[in-house]
């Protein structure tokens, strides 16, 4: 583990820095909220209406509420960080446990 | 380029689970091969970092954003299989807990981003690269093409799935049921941001990595990085 200390502290820096990619205005192309439809084309697709909201994400937009705009970005960017840590973790000690007795895994 | 739900219809999204599925199915069972648990670390920590530098969104002109997906560094250095469980799961967490792509759509962006990126990324970084000693500039070059070639890839693939939409799913009078803008507006939109700003962006984000890597942590690089490489 302390071997990668480097590589924690450069993921612990780029998790501070996310305010940054807030400062490009606009949404990506396709990624737009469903009432957006309605300024664009002057309708709200019935399929895609249907179906935008099927999931209801907790920290959507990674927002969480109660806190500001650059804070949300931020812890959003560490929880989600920490989330895609363990899972990876996990499936990758399942994935390894017939291998950790042979250091050239083969 | 994450797509959320409700652009693509229940029957593409069930396609594009079928078609990423053999690739999850094939990458589990190289990394059992090959994943040890001093790997494991590697694996998570760039997963992580996927994660991350997707949220700098850089402006496209015109209105619109993109981002770097760090998919294809993620190929380069512990090869594609890691790198397409790895991605998929850093898309997970983010269609899951923060609403970036759609539930339904899971599968499209896991094969578009998690898959088509860093088999298309290895296979041209591999091209430039071929066996040149690691000091050799074929690798940031490799690195570079790698990752703007495949960036560029997942973005044809999302258009084409953007676009067939209004082309296979409308009422009976024409009017889209989904995503309502066809092959010819959805192909160029997606390929000018992502030829220029995000193609851009995943070269630099590939190639300035590995290169920083090999000057300050070589060992991620050489020897225990490589048990994990296919």
């Amino acid at each position: 583990m302390k071997r990668w200390a480097k590589l924690f502290i450069g993921l612990i820096v780029l998790g501070l820095l996310v305010p940054i990619g807030l400062l490009a205005s606009g949404t990506a192309w396709g990624e737009w909220g469903k009432d957006t439809f309605i300024q664009m084309i002057g309708y709200i697709p019935k399929g895609l209406e249907r179906f935008s909201e099927i999931w209801h994400a907790p920290f959507h937009d990674y927002t969480v509420s109660g806190t500001g705009n650059h804070i949300s970005y931020i812890l959003s960017a560490f929880g989600g960080m920490a989330l895609v840590l363990v899972i990876t973790w996990g499936v990758g000690k399942i994935l390894a446990r017939k291998n950790n007795d042979r250091p050239n895994g083969k | 380029m994450h797509i959320p739900d409700g652009y693509l219809s229940p029957q593409t999204c069930a396609v594009m689970y079928a078609a990423v599925a053999p690739f999850w199915y094939t990458a589990a069972r190289k990394l059992k091969r090959t994943l040890t648990s001093k790997t494991v670390p590697l694996l998570s920590i760039f997963s992580a970092f996927s994660f991350v530098i997707m949220m700098f969104n850089a402006p496209v002109p015109g209105g619109t954003t993109a981002h770097a997906t760090g998919a294809a560094l993620m190929a380069i250095i512990l090869g594609p299989w890691a790198a397409i469980i790895g991605v998929s799961s850093a898309l997970f967490i983010q269609a899951l807990f923060f609403g970036d792509g759609g539930i339904l759509a899971f599968g499209a962006n896991a094969f578009n981003m998690a898959v088509a990126i860093p088999l298309i990324g290895y296979w041209a970084y591999r091209l430039i690269a071929r066996s040149a000693p690691m000091k050799s500039s074929r690798h940031w070059v490799g690195a570079a093409v790698g990752g703007y070639v495949g960036i560029n890839a997942a973005a044809l693939l999302a258009a084409v799935e953007f676009g067939l939409q209004p082309l296979l799913f409308h009422t009976a009078n024409g009017t889209p049921l989904y995503c309502p803008y066809n092959l010819s507006q959805a192909i160029p939109a997606m390929m000018f941001a992502h030829l220029t700003v995000a193609g851009l962006a995943e070269a630099v984000v590939t190639a300035g990595v590995l290169v920083f890597l090999k000057k300050s942590m070589p060992e991620v690089l050489t020897g225990i990085a490589k048990e994990a490489r296919i």
